[in-house]
C-alpha cells in the first residue's frame, strides 16, 4: 500500500493540486481568489506533463559525447516540457483577461465579494 | 499550386488582419469595420475555393508547417469535413459582421478598433481548432478563441464582465481538462497526431489512462460546446453580451466544438473504439436527449428573445450531439447537417434580436405587437423563416437535419431518443409561434392600432437588411438543394461506417 502511494507520488501531488485549484474556483467567494484557484489548476495540469517526461537515469536532452542518441533511455523525452511553456503562455494570457475583467468588474459595482456582486445585481 | 495551400492561408489571412486592423485603427477608426469585412471576406472566398478545389479533385490536403511531416511536425488536415465547416464558420461571420455596422456604433462606440481586432482573432482560433490535426496544437486554438471569446462577451451590458468572468473560470477548467486528457493520451501512445493517434489507439484501448483521458477530453470539449449539464455559463454570457458577440459567439463557438467532440469520438477514437470500455456513446446520447428537452423547456420560460435563444442554444447542441452519439452514417449526416443549419438559424435569431434591440431599445417579447409586422416587414419576415425552420418544417433547412437525425435513431432503435426529437420539436413550436402569432395574428383592441397611420414602416438599413436576408434565403435553399449537401456530405464519413 505504501508503495502504491509512494511510487505514484508525483501523480498524487498533481491530483492535491487539482483538488486545490478546483475548491479555490468553487468555494472562494472572494474573485480573486477563484483566479488563484484557477491558476493552481493550470499548474497542476503542468507539472503532470513535467513529470511525465521523468525517465530513471536518463540526463537531459542534449546530445553527450558518450551517450548514443540511439539510445532513447539515455535522454529525457523533451517534448512535453516544451509543450508546456505553451501551456505556460496560454495561463498567463488566461490571467491577463481574468484581471482585465475583474477590474471592469470592480469599476462597475465596486466590490469583488462574490455574495455582495450577487446581490448588486439582483 | 495555391490550392494545396489554402488550409495555411485561411489562419494566416486572420493573423495578418488581426495586426493590420489596430495599425490602420490607430490612422482611421472608421476602416476597421471594412478591414473587419474584408478579412472574413477573404477567407470566405478562399474557404469557398478550397471546398469546391476539393470536391473536384477529392483529395485530402494534409499541410505540413515547416515541411517537417507528421509525427514529428504538426499539420493541417483539410478534408471534406474541415473544408465544409470553416465554409460554414467563416461564411456566417461575414455575414454577422456586415451586420455590426449600426450596432458596433450604439453598443461599443469607443471599442470599435479593439472589438474587430479580436473578433479576427476569434476567427483565427475557430478556423484553427477545425484544421489542425494535432491535438495540442487543439488546446492552442481551443484557448486562443476562448480567450478572444471572454473579451468579446465582456463587451455589453452592465453585467457582462461578470457573466464574462464566469464563462473565463468554467471555460478555462474545460481547457484545462481536455489538455490532462491529451496528457494522458500521449503517455501511451507517444504521439499527438490524430491520424497517427487513431493507429496506435487499437494496440494500448484497454489500458486505463486511455478511458480516462477520453472522458476527460468529452467532459473539456463539452464545457466548450455548452453540453447539458455543463452549459452553466451560456444562457447569461449571450444574453448580456453585445448583440454582434453573441450573434458571433453563439453560431459558430459551441458548433466549433461540437465538432471537435465529432472529431475526437468518431475520427480519433472510432466507432469500434470509442465504446470499447464504456458505452459513451449512450451517455453522449442521454445527456444530449436530456439537454434537448431542458433547453427547449427553459426557452419557453424566457421573456426576453436572447434569453430564449441562449436556452434554445442548449438544446440544439444537443441535436448536433445526439447525431454524434448515434455513430451511425444517418446521425453524423443529421448532426453535420444541423451545424450548418443551426449556425444559419441562429446566426439569423440573433441578429433580428440586434436589430430589435438597435431599434426598439429592448427585445423583450412581451413588448412584441402586431404593429412590429408593419414597422418591420422584412425583418419580421426573416424571423418567421427562421422560426419555421427551427421547428423544423419542410422545405425549410430545419427539417432535414432532424429528418436525418430521426431516421439515425431508428436505425439504432433508440426510441426514446427519437421521442425526444419530436417532443422537442413541439415545444419549439410553442416558444416560437408565440412570439409569430404576437406579431402577425392579433387581437381586437390591437386591431385598430395596426390601422393607425402614425406607425411608419422603419425598416432597417440595407447594411443590417443584407445579411438577414441572405441568411434567410440561405435557410430556403439550403431545405430544397438539400440532397446535394447530403450528396457531399456522404463522402465525409469517418472510417468504419
Amino acid at each position: 500500500m505504501l508503495e502504491f502511494f509512494l511510487g505514484h507520488y508525483a501523480y498524487w501531488f498533481t491530483i492535491i493540486l487539482l483538488a486545490l485549484g478546483l475548491y479555490g474556483m468553487l468555494l472562494k467567494k472572494n474573485l480573486v481568489k477563484k483566479i488563484i484557484g484557477l491558476s493552481i489548476f493550470q499548474a497542476g495540469v503542468i507539472l503532470f506533463f513535467v513529470s511525465v517526461a521523468m525517465k530513471e537515469g536518463a540526463t537531459v536532452p542534449v546530445k553527450a559525447y558518450n551517450l548514443p542518441v540511439s539510445e532513447v533511455s539515455n535522454y529525457m523525452n523533451a517534448l512535453p516540457h516544451t509543450l508546456m511553456l505553451t501551456a505556460i503562455v496560454v495561463g498567463v494570457a488566461t490571467l491577463g483577461v481574468a484581471f482585465a475583467l475583474l477590474i471592469n468588474i470592480y469599476n462597475r459595482y465596486g466590490t469583488l465579494n462574490e455574495e455582495e456582486l450577487i446581490d448588486k445585481i439582483q | 499550386m495555391i490550392g494545396s495551400e489554402i488550409p495555411a492561408l485561411i489562419p494566416v489571412t486572420y493573423i495578418l488582419f488581426a495586426i493590420l486592423i489596430p495599425v490602420v485603427g490607430l490612422w482611421k477608426r472608421e476602416l476597421t469595420w471594412h478591414l473587419s469585412l474584408l478579412g472574413t471576406g477573404i477567407a470566405t472566398f478562399l474557404s469557398a475555393w478550397g471546398f469546391w478545389h476539393l470536391i473536384q479533385t477529392g483529395e485530402t490536403i494534409r499541410y505540413f508547417f515547416g515541411g517537417w511531416a507528421p509525427p514529428i511536425g504538426i499539420e493541417f488536415v483539410y478534408d471534406g469535413l474541415a473544408a465544409f465547416i470553416v465554409l460554414v464558420i467563416n461564411a456566417i461571420a461575414f455575414l454577422v459582421l456586415i451586420h455590426s455596422k449600426e450596432i458596433s456604433k450604439v453598443e461599443f462606440p469607443g471599442k470599435k478598433m479593439a472589438y474587430y481586432t479580436v473578433s479576427m482573432l476569434l476567427m483565427l482560433g475557430f478556423n484553427g481548432m477545425v484544421l489542425t490535426g494535432d491535438l495540442f496544437n487543439l488546446y492552442v486554438f481551443l484557448e486562443i478563441s476562448s480567450l478572444s471569446s471572454y473579451a468579446l462577451i465582456g463587451i455589453g451590458e452592465k453585467r457582462a464582465p461578470y457573466s464574462a468572468f464566469r464563462y473565463l473560470i468554467i471555460g478555462t477548467v474545460g481547457g484545462s481538462l481536455y489538455l490532462l486528457g491529451v496528457g494522458f493520451l500521449y503517455t501511451v501512445t507517444g504521439t499527438l497526431n490524430i491520424i497517427d493517434m487513431h493507429a496506435m489507439l487499437p494496440q494500448v484501448i484497454g489500458h486505463s489512462s486511455v478511458i480516462s483521458a477520453l472522458i476527460l477530453m468529452v467532459v473539456g470539449v463539452g464545457v466548450k460546446a455548452a453540453l447539458f449539464p455543463l452549459h452553466g455559463w451560456l444562457p447569461d454570457s449571450y444574453t448580456f453580451a453585445s448583440s454582434t458577440s453573441s450573434a458571433l459567439i453563439a453560431p459558430i463557438g459551441t458548433k466549433v466544438a461540437a465538432y471537435i467532440l465529432l472529431r475526437i469520438v468518431l475520427f480519433l477514437f472510432g466507432v469500434e473504439l470509442v465504446d470499447d470500455q464504456l458505452p459513451l456513446t449512450t451517455i453522449l446520447g442521454a445527456f444530449a436527449g436530456i439537454g434537448i428537452l431542458y433547453g427547449s423547456i427553459m426557452a419557453i420560460a424566457q421573456s426576453e428573445l436572447k434569453k430564449m435563444l441562449a436556452y434554445s442554444s442548449v438544446s440544439q447542441i444537443g441535436y448536433i450531439i445526439l447525431g454524434i452519439s448515434l455513430a451511425n452514417p444517418f446521425g453524423f449526416i443529421g448532426a453535420v447537417l444541423h451545424i450548418l443549419n443551426h449556425a444559419l438559424m441562429k446566426a439569423l435569431l440573433f441578429l433580428v434580436s440586434g436589430s430589435m434591440r438597435l431599434k426598439e431599445g429592448h427585445s423583450l417579447i412581451t413588448k412584441f405587437d402586431n404593429s412590429y409586422r408593419k414597422k418591420y416587414p422584412w425583418t419580421m419576415a426573416a424571423f418567421t423563416t427562421a422560426a419555421i425552420s427551427m421547428v423544423g418544417l419542410p422545405p425549410l433547412a430545419g427539417f432535414f437535419s432532424k429528418w436525418y437525425l430521426a431516421l439515425g435513431t431508428i436505425e439504432n432503435s433508440s426510441w426514446l431518443l427519437l421521442a425526444v426529437i419530436l417532443i422537442s420539436s413541439l415545444l419549439n413550436a410553442v416558444y416560437f409561434f408565440r412570439i409569430i402569432e404576437k406579431i402577425y395574428l392579433n387581437n381586437p383592441e390591437a386591431e385598430e392600432a395596426i390601422e393607425d397611420e402614425t406607425i411608419q414602416n422603419n425598416e432597417v438599413g440595407f447594411s443590417m437588411m443584407f445579411p438577414m436576408a441572405v441568411m434567410a434565403i440561405g435557410l430556403l435553399l439550403v431545405g430544397i438543394f438539400n440532397v446535394y449537401i447530403v450528396n457531399v456530405i456522404f463522402t465525409m464519413f469517418p472510417a468504419g461506417f
